[in-house]
Order: structure tokens, then C-alpha cells, then sequence
């Protein structure tokens, strides 16, 4: 499959990222070559084989409904580039 | 005689109907969450998705899907896990839902819909899965920037999908109560619409009837009553129906609707879909239910409007208008079902629940479970009427005093309140004997075959007694006293 410019610009933005001309070539490039990579694996017969999806046995890993207060208002706008006293703060937008 | 251009046309609707589950935590951590708490309060490092947390399964969310699943008469599924739904916005801190996208918990089943005069309409459920609600965006708070609150991201939810089995407002607003009344029987979720812990997305199209390709359809969202529901779908049927007789074509696309025009408008086009890019969850284990599991969820389930229906309308007797009215609320029915270990007299106790006390607590905004008397109390009531002791009305003023002193018994309040019936026939006598003595002309009257004199007679009696004397008895003793005359 060859990546070609139109997915690179999807990809982007999906991604929420910006590329110049130059870095688009090179992603194209690398893109490609690991696509291929993968591509090998359609040389396996999979038919009748169900898909792995956990890498491990374990299931039903569940925890009782029990609240607990693990941090505090302050500390959960620590980290927040911008924020009032009360709320995370980010540019305006409408939609949805 | 031109066919109306709105008969032309068959309407397809089905309903994707979000429900925010009672549980004490969230979905996948410990955070509580209750409406209108201060913002930013009831968030951990896993509902923010800050790095390197782990979520971990609510076993109760899982318990709650699948009540409803039974509830919905669904198939529950043996084998599943979650998924990501990728999306960027700004209240959803990890960038991706965690959702069920592939394996839902609750497969293929149906709720009956309730119709004016017609026969009840069963709506098939294509699916109900288990994810989690994103936070809030406030964009009127702020001049320059939208605020975010994260309190709610993380909250567990249900997504109710239907089949697109219906064909107006009407009986979209009917398949909502239904939803709403089994999510509160089952008392997973609290069903309120304003606050948004019950919400409802519609899907649309209109096609020619008799035509077997459905067609376009357009999603409206941001209805937040039944009401709304109903009025949005009327409205968009409309706007479909007459754009395609205008010569115009249906797009694809997501619409709002505007509560105080009634009409809806674009929110935006489905053209550029988002690409969601699901795929399994790898952070929370896949999830095995048991038959035992779901066995013992059953045990745990009251009985459902449906089966009280059944019962009070077959074993009870009851009409089904009544039957309806007391099986609105698990609450009501409760209460109902109290009085009658105490009374046998069901029709009386259904009778007192849907106007007296119904009445009273519409009167005063109150819940069935804020009334101060015990179920036992409406049966001492009934006891009393039964027994012959009060008259109706006399009943009814042992009500309104029993409310006010509510540790007393109906019996005593009758005493204080002198409404006890005299049936004593030796003291009737006595009026019967005076109120005949009074009239000579009118006995004679009676005697030339005016029967309906009894009545007089009876009024005067009841004066005579201050409406003390059981009208059975004395009516019966005023006719042979008359005939002996």
C-alpha cells in the first residue's frame, strides 16, 4: 500500500499536527516502509482464526463500587496550563 | 381530493438514549459524582487521564447493564471487552472514550410501548453497552475562554440503542417512559432529563411508503425532555417530508434542536464523518458473565411494571387505567402493596391511593416515600368504612386529621373527631321515632304510596343524628317504622 499525500494529510489531522512539505516526503517515506513491513503478515492464512487481542489470560479483573476522595480540587488543576480557581481553561470553542 | 403530501410518507425513528448509572464511584476509578457539585472536585488522576493510570471495571456498572438487559429481555453477552473511541475534544481528557464498540453487553431485545387505544407495540433493542460520560464545556461563562469541569468524566453510563421500529413523536415519547420507568424500577439511574442523567439522541428519515430503501437520515440531538423529544421529531418529519416534495434532497447530518422555536437546526454535516479509529481496550481485562452471574442478578431484581400490570389487572381486578397510575412509580406500587397486607379490600385500597393520597402529595409536591402515614394506616381507614364505623366522607376528615397527628390511630382520631356512625338500633330508633312523630301528614302521604318519602324522612334523621347514624341501617329501620305506621 503506498502512503500517499492525501493520508498523510488525514493522518495530521487526526493527530492535530502540523507538517511542512519537506517532513510530509519523509513521513511518506518512512510510512510507507512500515506498512509494508506489516503487509508481510498478509501472507498468513488467518481464515478460521480468531484475533488475539489480550496478550494474557487474565479476566473479570473488577473492584467493588467503594468512592474514595484521592485528590484534592487544588491539586487537580496543578498541572493545568491555564485554569481559573474553579475550572481548566482552554481557548473558546463551539460545536457539538 | 388531494392526499395530504405528509400521508404520502413513511417515518423511521430510532433512539440511541444515554443513562448515567447510580452507582457510589465512577466508571473505571473511585471518584464519586453528584449533579451541581463544585467543579474539579470529584476528579482523580484516572478521570483526568493523566499518564501512567490504570482503569479498573466497576463491578456494579457491569451488574446494573445487565438488569437492564434482562429487563429489556436481551441476550447478555458471555465474552466481552472495551474499546477505545478516539476523538479530540477538550472534556475528554484521555483523547479517546472508553466504550464496548464490538462486543456489546446486551444483545437483541424489546420493551412493549404503550398506545391510546391500540394494541401495545412491541420496539426492538439492537444493543445496550457500558462507557463513560466526558466532562463539561462551559462557553458562556468566560468572554475569552471555554472553562471545563471534569466532574462527570468517567461517569458510568448505558447507551440504549433501538431498532428504528417507530413511527412518530408519539410513540418515541412512549418508548422514553417506558426506558425511564424500568431504569428507576431497576434503580440504576434516576431518569432526569433536565439534569441530563437521562439523555436522548434521535434518528430520522422519511421514505415513500411501501418503499423498501429507507432514506436519508439525520440525527437530532440536545432534547433535554420527553416533550422535546416528541416536538423535535414532529417537527423534523415535517421538514423532511416538504424538503423532498420541494425537490430537494436529505442530507446526512447532525441537528440541534431549538426548544424555544420548536424547530431544529444544523449543528454540523456528516460529510467529513468522524473517523473514530475504535479499537480494543488495552488497559482493562476482558470481561466473562457467568449464567451464574446473571442468575444472581436476577434474584436481585424487583418485580417489573409489566408483571404489576399483569397482576393487578388479572388477579387484582383492577381497570387498566388504574392499574397504570399505580404501577408509575416502584414507590407507589410498594405502598399499595403494603396497604394490602393489612386490608383485603383491594378495590377500597387502590381507590384511597389514587385520589386521596395521590391527591396530597400532588397537592403538596411531595414523594410517596416523604408521606407520613404508614401504608398500615390507610388500612385502618378502610377498616373503619368497612366495619361500618364512618361514612365515606367521614372517612375522608380521619384522613386529613391523621396526617396531622400521624402516630395516633384512624379509630381514635374518629372518637376525637365524634364521626363514629351510630348503628346502635336502640338510639336510631329514638330519631327514626322522633322524625316521624314530627311529620303525621307526610306518614300519611307514604301511606297513600309515596314511596320516595323515605328519603325526606332519612335527611331528617341524619340532622336529627348530626350525621352520626349509619345511613345502611337506619334507612332500613326508617322504611319498617313507616310501614308499621
Amino acid at each position: 500500500m503506498e502512503i500517499n499525500n492525501e493520508i498523510i494529510d488525514k493522518l495530521a489531522d487526526l493527530a492535530k499536527l502540523d507538517f511542512t512539505e519537506t517532513e510530509k516526503v519523509a513521513l511518506q517515506k518512512d510510512m510507507t516502509q512500515i506498512i509494508s513491513f506489516f503487509e508481510k503478515m498478509n501472507e498468513v492464512n488467518t481464515d478460521n482464526v480468531e484475533p488475539l487481542i489480550f496478550m494474557n489470560s487474565h479476566e473479570n479483573i473488577l473492584r467493588n463500587d467503594e468512592p474514595k476522595h484521592e485528590i484534592t480540587h487544588q491539586e487537580a488543576l496543578l498541572n493545568a496550563p491555564d485554569k481559573d480557581s474553579d475550572y481548566f481553561r482552554v481557548p473558546k470553542f463551539l460545536d457539538k | 381530493m388531494s392526499e395530504s403530501i405528509y400521508d404520502k410518507y413513511e417515518t423511521v425513528i430510532g433512539l440511541e438514549v444515554h443513562t448515567q448509572m447510580l452507582t457510589k464511584s465512577k466508571a473505571y476509578c473511585a471518584d464519586e459524582y453528584e449533579y451541581g457539585a463544585n467543579p474539579n472536585t470529584q476528579v482523580s488522576p484516572i478521570s483526568l487521564g493523566h499518564p501512567g493510570t490504570l482503569p479498573k471495571h466497576n463491578l456494579e456498572v457491569v451488574k446494573y447493564a445487565v438488569k437492564m438487559g434482562l429487563a429489556c429481555n436481551c441476550t447478555i453477552a458471555e465474552w466481552q471487552h472495551y474499546a477505545r473511541k478516539n476523538y479530540f475534544y477538550a472534556d475528554l481528557p484521555k483523547g479517546y472514550q472508553i466504550t464496548q464498540d464490538k462486543t456489546p453487553i446486551c444483545t437483541n431485545g424489546f420493551i412493549e410501548i404503550k398506545l391510546k387505544d391500540k394494541e401495545p407495540k412491541r420496539i426492538g433493542i439492537t444493543r445496550i453497552h457500558m462507557e463513560e460520560d466526558a466532562g463539561k464545556s462551559m462557553h458562556d461563562q468566560d468572554v475569552y475562554n471555554t472553562l471545563i469541569d471534569l466532574n462527570r468524566a468517567g461517569v458510568p453510563l448505558i447507551e440504549i440503542v433501538s431498532e428504528p421500529d417507530m413511527k412518530n413523536g408519539e410513540e418515541a415519547y412512549q418508548y422514553l417512559t417506558e426506558i425511564k420507568q424500568l431504569v428507576k424500577y431497576l434503580d440504576i439511574c434516576d431518569g432526569n432529563m433536565e439534569e441530563g442523567s437521562l439523555r436522548c439522541d434521535a434518528n430520522i428519515s422519511v421514505m415513500l411508503k411501501g418503499s423498501k430503501v429507507f432514506g436519508t437520515k439525520v440525527e437530532v440531538k440536545n432534547m433535554n425532555s420527553f416533550r422535546n423529544v416528541q416536538k423535535a421529531i414532529d417537527y423534523e418529519v415535517k421538514r423532511q417530508i416538504e424538503a423532498i416534495e420541494a425537490g430537494k434532497t436529505i442530507v446526512m447530518e447532525t441537528r440541534s434542536f431549538d426548544a424555544q422555536k420548536g424547530t431544529t437546526f444544523t449543528l454540523r454535516s456528516k460529510e467529513g464523518a468522524a473517523d473514530y479509529r475504535y479499537f480494543p481496550e488495552p488497559d482493562l481485562p476482558p470481561l466473562r458473565v457467568t449464567q451464574a452471574f446473571i442468575d444472581d442478578v436476577k434474584q436481585q431484581m424487583p418485580a417489573l411494571p409489566k408483571a404489576l400490570f399483569h397482576k393487578y389487572t388479572t388477579e387484582f381486578g383492577l381497570n387498566e387505567y388504574d392499574a397504570n397510575v399505580l404501577i408509575e412509580s416502584k414507590e407507589i406500587a410498594n405502598y399499595f402493596e403494603q396497604i394490602l397486607a393489612f386490608t383485603k379490600n383491594i378495590k377500597a385500597a387502590a381507590n384511597w391511593m389514587m385520589t386521596s393520597v395521590k391527591a396530597y402529595l400532588n397537592e403538596q409536591a411531595l414523594h410517596i416515600t416523604d408521606f407520613k402515614l404508614q401504608p398500615k394506616q390507610i388500612a385502618e381507614i378502610i377498616a373503619l368504612i368497612d366495619g361500618g364505623k364512618v361514612s365515606s366522607s367521614a372517612a375522608q376528615k380521619v384522613f386529613a386529621a391523621m396526617i396531622e397527628k400521624p402516630a395516633e390511630s384512624a379509630e381514635n382520631i374518629a372518637q376525637q373527631l365524634n364521626l363514629i356512625q351510630e348503628s346502635n338500633t336502640d338510639e336510631l330508633q329514638k330519631w327514626i321515632d322522633e322524625a316521624i312523630a314530627a311529620n303525621p301528614a307526610k306518614v300519611a302521604e307514604y301511606k297513600a304510596g309515596k314511596q320516595s318519602l323515605v328519603g325526606m324522612f332519612m335527611g331528617d334523621v341524619m340532622k336529627l343524628s348530626k350525621g352520626k347514624a349509619d345511613p345502611k341501617i337506619a334507612s332500613k329501620l326508617v322504611k319498617e317504622t313507616l310501614d308499621k305506621q
